[in-house]
């Protein structure tokens, strides 16, 4: 029997009690006393969160492992306050069979330091041509909820509504990269003034806004949830809202680095703010900051992108899309969206955990932290200041855009079914963490 | 200045300077040793991972005339065509001794990542990235422009109420780009004329005034229209629908080059499409400075080698020849 309690911490940022798990579970809270053998965390000061669940990561596992591993990603995800990613479909081989979908799950359980959900490719191989195996990943030990070709649009409209209505059939969701490929044929950057005058070839956003009027309205023809992977716009934005109003089945997410950064960035030509979405204006980042905090925009996910350093240490037009944000994530909430008084704490539980869960239908996190809810649970320390480095990286890649940026927050303790996967700020070595799991299991 | 990579870099002042020192270089190639000394013992690399025989041949001229040791690297057949990364090719050429290192390249941003990454310390010049500056270009562009107007007097003189207009594909043109930044900077007045689908997004936050049509900018009685070298494989990307039309719409055919007035000049950055964006007619008329812009570009490629790579030690006396 394994036992922790965590004293003192503000449960959800409103009242301050203890916690106790046992096993696993949440089994009291209140004004607890230390019982013989308990392992104790003094959690005065610190806000207690349900662990986050990220809807979309990239693990890279199988095929990617020079920017990141299962191991290494959960690591990441750990160490930020995450005990469930989703890991998407564009790995080698792409997971668009149950083969490949069980064997990243299984990587996940074994490794214990979160609970890792693949994402099933929509079209084999992510070329947009024919679905894949839905059903058998659906049906799969992985049981795939969420389908996606993230890094691709499902841009033809015909595989986009059948891709729909056959998901749906799962009770799955398609989660759309809204890209209007055409419009975005060797894109670089965000298209206007700047883009313009760095001749750096534009992405506009019309082609992300477009794609999504068309697929809201396929979602509402056939009666199926869409959701939209990392929403960059404005436009976007306005789309959604009318989509919601008119009681389509639609949700959305923001990334970390929408919400804090601009395509000024650009400026220096140094490839770790190349993203797909690109970095947009500050009007964008203003009105998702906005979204957000009046529910148009459902979630907050990382989309972390790892990438080798010589993925980044290239020409713009040459290097890879993407960041790293599983480690900062928490911190670029905090510091865009509760600082600024957009969201409370409470809120965050909501756009980092039981939303996401819910959109993914993932079990266990419909109840954050009350009695009898699986024990995933997040520390954070709000008072917290540093100066992002390299050093606050966990996992194989270290293309982060804040490097020498002031950040808020840090997370001191995760908790993973009932095991501390980090403890005072530091992770716990796969030894020791595997000994924690097998100890739980036994009860 | 350490390095030469956008027009927007210096002021109107550092603009003359180096049109002034390009000015002393023109006169030594008067001379009957036009091979002058201050570069002696540096290392100038050209380094093009884009073909371009005449940014090339003109930067080789300028820096022997400078007395320089100078390496041509080209993309095809080196090191780089194997996969090498502008980083690692960069400090390769930097542990054999280059001094500056002059880079053309097919990707925006090169020369600013090799002047500002980290990864070298060695003068950089743009010889060209992308779609977005190519600023010898327009420093040559300037240069001729001011020789033609105020000839042996030009020493000292800005653009101030010269008008420029620019004509073809600025949304993929480096040379549009410095030369808008640069003329405006001398107090030129520029228009630039292309079909909508060639400017670039947000054109009109640059201080530039636009026509969609040629025949209303050569209205304005320009001092000098620049015409820009159209790639033709535009039309499959749905630019423009065809050379034909093209011509016919924005091409400086002979019927609008009678309407020009005598003193405007025909500018071209070449290579030129003959019949396509300029008529031979155009290309080979008294107005046109076509070959000037050619000689003009060695002595300003001599004076931005000079300012960056010579020291301050010798600024005073750029041409002052064997002593």
């Amino acid at each position: 029997m394994t036992t922790l309690l965590i004293r003192g911490a503000s449960l959800l940022g409103t009242q301050t009690e203890d916690v106790r798990i046992r096993d696993g579970v949440i089994t009291a809270r209140g004004t607890l006393t230390p019982e013989y053998g308990e392992r104790v965390i003094d959690a005065r000061g610190l806000i207690a969160l349900p662990g986050f669940v990220d809807l979309h990561t990239h693990l890279r596992e199988p095929g990617g492992e020079a920017s990141e591993t299962v191991l290494t990603g959960t690591r990441a995800a750990a160490a930020g306050g995450f005990t469930a990613v989703h890991a998407m479909a564009n790995t080698s081989p792409v997971a668009d069979t149950a083969g490949v979908v069980e064997q990243v799950a299984r990587l996940g359980d074994l490794h214990g330091y979160a609970s890792v959900r693949p994402v099933g490719a929509v079209t084999v191989g992510l070329a947009g041509e024919q679905l894949a195996e839905i059903g058998a990943m659906a049906r799969s030990a992985a049981r795939v909820r969420v389908f996606s070709d993230d890094g691709h649009c499902v841009h033809d409209p015909l595989l986009m509504r059948r891709a729909l209505e056959y998901v749906s059939t799962f009770d799955g969701v398609v989660a759309q990269h809204a890209e209007e490929p055409r419009l975005t044929v060797g894109a670089q950057m965000n298209e206007g003034v700047l883009s313009g005058e760095l001749g750096l070839t534009g992405w506009p956003a019309a082609a992300e806004e477009a794609i999504i009027a068309r697929d809201v309205l396929l979602a509402e023809h056939v009666g199926a949830r869409l959701h939209v992977c990392h929403l960059s716009t404005a436009g976007s934005v306005d789309v959604v809202r009318w989509a919601k109003a008119r009681g389509i089945a639609v949700t959305a997410e923001v990334t970390p680095h929408h919400l804090l950064l601009t395509e000024e960035l650009a400026r220096g030509y140094d490839a770790r703010f190349k993203v797909n979405p690109p970095l947009r204006r500050n009007e964008d980042v203003l009105a998702l900051r906005a979204a957000l905090g009046d529910g148009t925009i459902d979630i907050v996910a990382t989309d972390h992108a790892p990438h080798p350093t010589e993925a980044k240490e290239c020409t713009w037009g040459e290097a890879s899309f993407g960041m790293v944000g599983l480690e900062s994530a928490l911190s670029v909430v905090q510091h865009s969206v509760i600082d600024t008084g957009i969201l409370i704490w409470a809120d965050v539980a909501r756009v980092l955990s039981s939303v996401p869960a819910t959109i993914g239908r993932l079990d266990g996190y419909a109840h954050p932290l009350e009695v009898g809810s699986p024990a995933n649970i997040a520390l954070v320390d709000p008072a917290h200041s540093r100066v992002w480095g390299a050093d606050d990286l966990r996992g194989r890649s270290i293309n982060t855009p804040y490097l020498g940026r002031q950040l808020p927050g840090r997370i001191v303790h995760t908790v993973h079914r009932g095991v501390l996967t980090v403890d005072d700020g530091a992770l716990v070595e796969p030894e020791a963490l595997a000994a924690a799991h097998q100890e739980v299991a036994r009860g | 200045m350490k390095h030469l990579l956008s027009t927007r870099d210096f002021d109107r002042e550092a603009a003359i300077r180096i049109l002034d020192v390009a000015e002393d270089m023109a006169q030594t190639a008067h001379r009957e040793v036009r091979k002058l000394p201050p570069l002696r013992g540096k290392t100038i690399v050209n380094l093009f991972f884009e073909d371009s025989t005449r940014t090339r041949l003109s930067f080789e001229s300028a820096a022997k005339r400078l007395s320089a040791d100078v390496i041509t690297v080209s993309a095809k057949g080196s090191s780089v065509s194997k996969g090498e990364s502008l980083k690692d090719t960069a400090q390769t050429l930097v542990a054999m001794g280059a001094d500056a290192i002059v880079v053309r390249h097919h990707h925006s941003g090169a020369a600013h990542q090799l002047a500002h990454a980290g990864w070298i310390d060695a003068a950089i010049i743009n010889a060209g990235d992308g779609t977005h500056e190519h600023p010898t270009q327009a420093l040559l562009d300037a240069f001729t422009i001011r020789a033609r107007r105020f000839g042996d007097s030009s020493r000292g003189h800005d653009l101030a109420g010269l008008r420029v207009v620019i004509v073809g594909d600025i949304l993929h043109s480096r040379v549009a780009r410095s030369n808008v930044w640069l003329l405006t900077t001398l107090g030129a007045e520029v228009h630039i004329v292309a079909p909508r689908t060639l400017l670039p997004h947000g054109v009109e936050h640059w201080p530039v005034r636009v026509h969609e049509h040629l025949d209303s900018a050569l209205a304005t009685a320009p001092d000098a229209v620049m015409m820009l070298r159209i790639q033709g494989e535009r039309m499959r990307d749905a630019f423009f629908p065809s050379t034909r039309e093209y011509a016919r719409e924005w091409g400086l055919t002979t019927e609008r080059l009678a309407l020009l007035g005598p003193d405007t000049m025909v500018m071209h950055p070449g290579p030129m499409n003959r019949g396509l964006e300029i008529s031979s007619a155009a290309a080979d008329s008294e107005r046109s400075t076509v070959l000037a812009q050619v000689t003009n570009g060695v002595s300003i490629r001599m004076a931005v080698l000079y300012l960056l790579v010579a020291g301050s030690s010798s600024v005073a006396d750029p041409a002052g020849g064997e002593k």
